[in-house]
């Protein structure tokens, strides 16, 4: 009854098939039957996401998926993939500021960074102390999560040689080996001195080579709407995770609290 | 007895269907993505055209600043957009179905004669078996847009993991727009879309509900709609012509 003959140009003619008008009166209560049945999902669906709990200030599902696109994410980050980078001519002359929360009081005059890592006496380094070890400079795309991005000349030093210069991040105290992850910590928390901003971000990408400690804008110290002396500068992280005013670094196994992760923006924001 | 032709495969009808409230979610939410920072315009010298998309609009809508809402969103319903549309590509090639879908050279001289009827210049349209030249080119269209979205879409998702192919599309603001520029090709097939399908009738309509369209019985040849007055000639021109047309019946090729 059916017949699928190929008409000439290859494409072949539909099946036919001669049934009784009762047949097709059936076909069509039961299609359209299913159709509504089916078209019911999507709503139970959205009301079941809406209807749920919030987790870190988003819907549970959405936080679920979330963080299975960080998991998912994490397997193919690696270190040798590289932030595209410009000349230097190529930089804004006026880097744009955007937020300033942790930033509302003035720059401490006794400003000190202060890393902590657990069961050891915290350390304090003065802005002199940072500048002392080899000067990284970068020219990259700065990417906001709102969906601006500009080019941006940036320098400091690379968190990984600062790591590695004092013997930090690792639970036996060694310098960091991205070899040896089981001795890596697994998360570096910021916290500006006031702790009114603060991140977490994942080792792996603190130990991105492009990730610096940035006390340069332009050649110039970072003003401080720009997060003056120290700030993070993490080209693979949307700019929410470049912690302006960095007062205290510190290590931990657990996620550190995250500042818009709190505020329903995904944890990881990886780029 | 009636006869009917079995047009439209179950899974192609699943397919499109699940589509329909994913591209609703994942366009919603890229309005709240893009509300944050809003700047495409269409200018000609210094006079805009369009500004996609105004204040008012999203006022207009009630839409507040939600980026996160967006954001999450965005990159759940990704996946199944994704998910959806990998099967329809792999069930279209596995099946044979593409062979109704994918335009050859005579489409584009086929959709010339259907866009010239559809207004109005043209009697008939020439004959086809399942999509006019003009459908397959649309819906063909649609498909690459369908993958232009989920690659521009991961050049601005991970511009850094995935920097050979943000490169390929110029840079991470030329994906962005791209991406944004897929979404309106988008929202205008949807009311082209709808418009035809209205134009084309009930008889069109359910079959892509319950797969099959009737036509008279023991006439040969298309998927075609008998009107209750069977006094019609039928011949193989889209549905809901209006019976001014009908006495024209160009041969079957």
């Amino acid at each position: 009854m059916s017949s699928s003959t190929k008409s000439s140009k290859g494409e072949p003619k539909l099946p036919e098939e001669d049934v009784p008008d009762s047949a097709v009166r059936r076909r069509m209560l039961k299609s359209f039957g299913w159709f509504a049945v089916a078209s019911v999902v999507p709503i139970g669906i959205y009301n079941w996401i809406k209807r749920s709990p919030k987790a870190m200030g988003t819907l549970k599902p959405l936080r679920d998926i979330l963080n299975t696109n960080e998991a998912i994410a994490r397997t193919y980050f690696s270190n040798t993939h590289l932030v595209r980078t410009y000349p230097v001519e190529e930089a804004a002359p006026k880097a744009r500021t955007n937020g300033y929360d942790g930033l509302k009081s003035p720059v401490p005059e006794d400003w000190k960074l202060t890393i902590e890592t657990p069961d050891k006496q915290p350390l304090q380094l003065t802005i002199d102390d940072i500048k002392a070890l080899p000067k990284q400079e970068i020219v990259y795309e700065f990417k906001c999560i709102e969906g601006w991005s500009q080019i941006q000349h940036w320098g400091g030093v690379r968190l990984s040689d600062f790591m590695a210069h004092h013997k930090l991040g690792t639970h036996s105290g060694n310098a960091p080996n991205p070899e040896a992850t089981h001795d890596l910590f697994k998360y570096i928390g910021l916290e500006t001195p006031d702790k009114g901003y603060y991140v977490g971000i994942d080792m792996e990408s603190a130990l991105h080579p492009q990730t610096l400690l940035a006390y340069e804008l332009n050649g110039q110290p970072i003003t401080a709407p720009h997060g003056a002396p120290l700030r993070l500068i993490i080209p693979v992280k949307y700019g929410v995770k470049n912690l302006k005013r960095i007062g205290r670094l510190f290590f931990a196994d657990e996620r550190p609290r995250d500042f818009w992760a709190e505020r329903g923006y995904d944890y990881y924001v990886g780029l | 007895m009636k006869r009917i032709v079995h047009k439209h495969p179950l899974a192609i009808r699943w397919f499109h269907w699940i589509n329909f409230p994913i591209l609703f979610v994942m366009i919603w939410s890229g309005l709240l993505i893009y509300w944050a920072y809003h700047p495409y315009k269409i200018e000609v010298g210094d006079y805009t055209l369009l500004t996609f998309f105004p204040n008012g609009f999203f006022k207009f809508l009630n839409i507040p600043r939600r980026l996160a809402e967006g954001m999450a969103w965005h990159f759940v319903f990704m996946w199944i957009f994704l998910i959806n549309g990998l099967l329809y590509v792999g069930y279209t090639f596995i099946s044979g179905e593409w062979r109704h879908l994918v335009p050859d050279r005579n489409s584009f001289r086929e959709a010339i004669q259907v866009t010239l009827y559809d207004l109005g210049f043209r009697k008939t349209q020439p004959p086809f078996i399942k999509y006019n030249g003009a459908q397959k080119i649309a819906y063909f269209s649609i498909m690459l847009m369908g993958i232009g979205s989920v690659l521009t879409g991961y050049a601005i998702y991970k511009p850094t993991q995935f920097s050979w192919l943000t490169r390929l599309l110029g840079g991470y603001k030329a994906a962005r727009l791209e991406h944004f520029a897929l979404t309106i090709g988008y929202v205008l097939f949807f009311f082209v879309h709808v418009g035809q399908v209205i134009r084309a009738g009930w008889h069109n309509f359910q079959s892509m509900v319950t797969g099959v369209e009737v036509v008279k019985a023991n006439e040969p040849g298309q998927p075609e709609v008998t009107e209750p007055d069977d006094d019609q000639p039928v011949g193989p021109f889209e549905p809901t012509l209006s019976p001014i047309d009908s006495p024209t019946r160009p041969a079957l090729s």
